[in-house]
């Protein structure tokens, strides 16, 4: 199956930099600009948590951000995925030693897709992104299935009432 | 009078890239007061000199900020270099200088897109960062890395930049100007940047001044203090002069960019003429006992390193002071009497680099 037959709706992301050094920020941005440019795709930078799929995140965790990171995962609709960019977001890189960084972003938010890099490359994020998007259509499939499931019981219970 | 009321602006918000908050007092549209609050990106870089080696710090001080890296490292090399006695070859100066100049043209670019989407000029955003693209080729062709370089080191330089590579660059650099050209036009004479930024965040001299302003801030106020000037690294061969605006406002301190990325051009193009053959580095032999301050010029202004060693591997102290944090206190001058609407294009005004300041 090619990479474009998963983009069947257009993921909207939204970009939070936890305690990166800028490098993988500046990356991700430049993803949306001419040379990368994944808005071609359909996929759009968003600075709301109330409209994004994909959480982008760079950077670990410290004392501080703990809370902003988690109120951003809370206020996405389900289905979402979140994608860690760079070696801080997955375990604190550089800076895991430091006495203000605990680890990487899974210590507190569930983490989909690691993207590796110091700084990671943009050919690299777009790819953790299209990796993304078929854990966002295996979610949304799943939760579709669900749904579906949670209905037909209900009509079943409904029609054995009825009788 | 109205009744006040305080707006949150940040941590996340959809024109910053990087977290920083400010609690906004306003009194309907207009801004009264803004206070800010920092340390959502706070690592403890300075503390993490105590674990590394001091020859291994120069990969960490590159890693305080991603944009201005190469001159984080320069600054340290340059501190270490100072308190050990170590001179550093020509050839070496010389490349940092062109690997600085070349940070500080993306640097430029990048804030100068951003500033342009800040004020909702889309397009223009795009064009700047198109533009920073080609900086970043030759970065990665000449260093291995887009946005981190790692090729300053304690006593000199990691690699070379061949004859041939120099001469293409050098090449260049003419088309390159022609489009920078192109850009900055839009920036400087375009009538809806004008509006938008013309009278907006003023700050006088005596207050840049007063307040500790550094970088571009500063000298849009008209403070002719430019760090380079001092002739570090191969800067005082060059012949340098610091780009200066004396309006004060928003629209100046764009100004400011537009023009230093010119003069970057022009300081690569005689650096490229004049670079002399010659070694790259030479051996670090002993550990550093003694202290100093480092200064060195970063896109967003001075950026200072003190660094303290006792004779052994590992510093016993550093102490970072970086350009955004000189220039909060300005900032927080220039918010009142700005419309709420104008509040992400006067806190972009700065160029706040937000890993850099909390380190």
């Amino acid at each position: 199956m090619s990479t474009m037959a998963y983009l069947k709706r257009s993921p909207w992301i939204l970009h939070y930099d936890a305690s990166s050094c800028n490098g993988c920020d500046i990356e991700v941005l430049a993803c949306l600009t001419p040379l990368y440019d994944v808005e071609r795709f359909g996929i759009i930078n968003t600075g709301n948590p109330k409209h994004a799929d994909i959480l982008m995140i760079t950077g670990g965790i410290n004392e501080l951000n703990r809370a902003v990171v988690r109120n951003l995962y809370e206020q996405m609709p389900e289905p979402k995925v979140v994608v860690a960019i760079g070696i801080c977001a997955a375990t604190g890189g550089i800076f895991r030693e430091c006495y203000n960084i605990a680890g990487g972003v899974d210590k507190i938010i569930p983490v989909d897709v690691y993207v590796p890099g110091c700084a990671a490359r943009p050919e690299m994020i777009i790819d953790g992104v299209v990796a993304a998007l078929s854990i966002l259509e295996e979610k949304r499939a799943k939760m579709t299935g669900n749904a579906q499931a949670k209905e037909a019981a209900r009509q079943a219970a409904e029609a054995g009432e009825s009788t | 009078m109205s009744k006040r009321i305080v707006i949150p602006f940040g941590p996340q918000h959809p024109v910053l890239p990087e977290p920083i908050h400010l609690d906004l007092v306003l009194e309907d549209e207009t801004v009264v007061e803004a206070i800010p609050s920092i340390g959502y990106i706070h690592r403890g870089l300075e503390r993490l000199i105590e674990k590394r080696e001091f020859t291994e710090y120069v990969y960490v001080a590159e890693r305080i900020c991603g944009i201005c890296s190469f001159m984080h490292a320069v600054c340290y090399s340059q501190g270490i270099e100072e308190i050990m006695k170590i001179e550093v070859p020509d050839r070496a100066h010389y490349l940092r200088t062109i690997w600085s100049e070349c940070s500080r043209l993306h640097s430029h670019l990048l804030w100068l897109g951003l500033f342009a989407d800040g004020m909702g000029f889309e397009n223009l955003f795009m064009r700047s960062w198109r533009l920073r693209e080609s900086v970043l080729d030759v970065l990665e062709d000449t260093s291995g890395g887009r946005v981190i370089q790692g090729t300053c080191k304690v006593g000199g330089v990691r690699r070379d930049i061949g004859a041939e590579k120099l001469a293409e660059m050098h090449r260049a650099l003419d088309p390159f100007e022609e489009q920078c050209r192109d850009l900055g036009d839009v920036f400087l004479n375009d009538d809806t940047v004008k509006y938008r930024l013309q009278g907006l965040g003023v700050v006088g001299k005596d207050e840049a001044y007063a307040l500790g302003a550094v970088g571009p801030t500063a000298r849009a106020s008209g403070v002719a203090m430019d760090h380079r000037e001092t002739g570090y690294a191969a800067y005082g061969d060059l012949g340098f002069k610091p780009v200066v605006e004396t309006t004060g406002d928003c629209y100046a301190r764009c100004a400011v960019r537009v023009k230093e990325v010119y003069a970057s051009i022009d300081l690569i193009r005689r650096a490229i003429d004049q670079i002399p053959e010659g070694p790259l580095d030479v051996k670090v032999k002993g550990t550093p006992d003694g202290e100093y301050f480092s200064r060195v010029e970063q896109p967003r202004g001075e950026v200072i390193h003190y660094l303290r060693g006792n004779g052994t591997k590992h510093l016993t102290r550093a102490r970072i002071r970086t350009p955004t944090l000189a220039n909060i206190p300005i900032l927080v001058k220039m918010l009142p009497n700005a419309q709420l609407a104008d509040v992400p294009v006067v806190v972009l005004s700065i160029d706040p680099c937000i890993s850099c300041t909390e380190r």
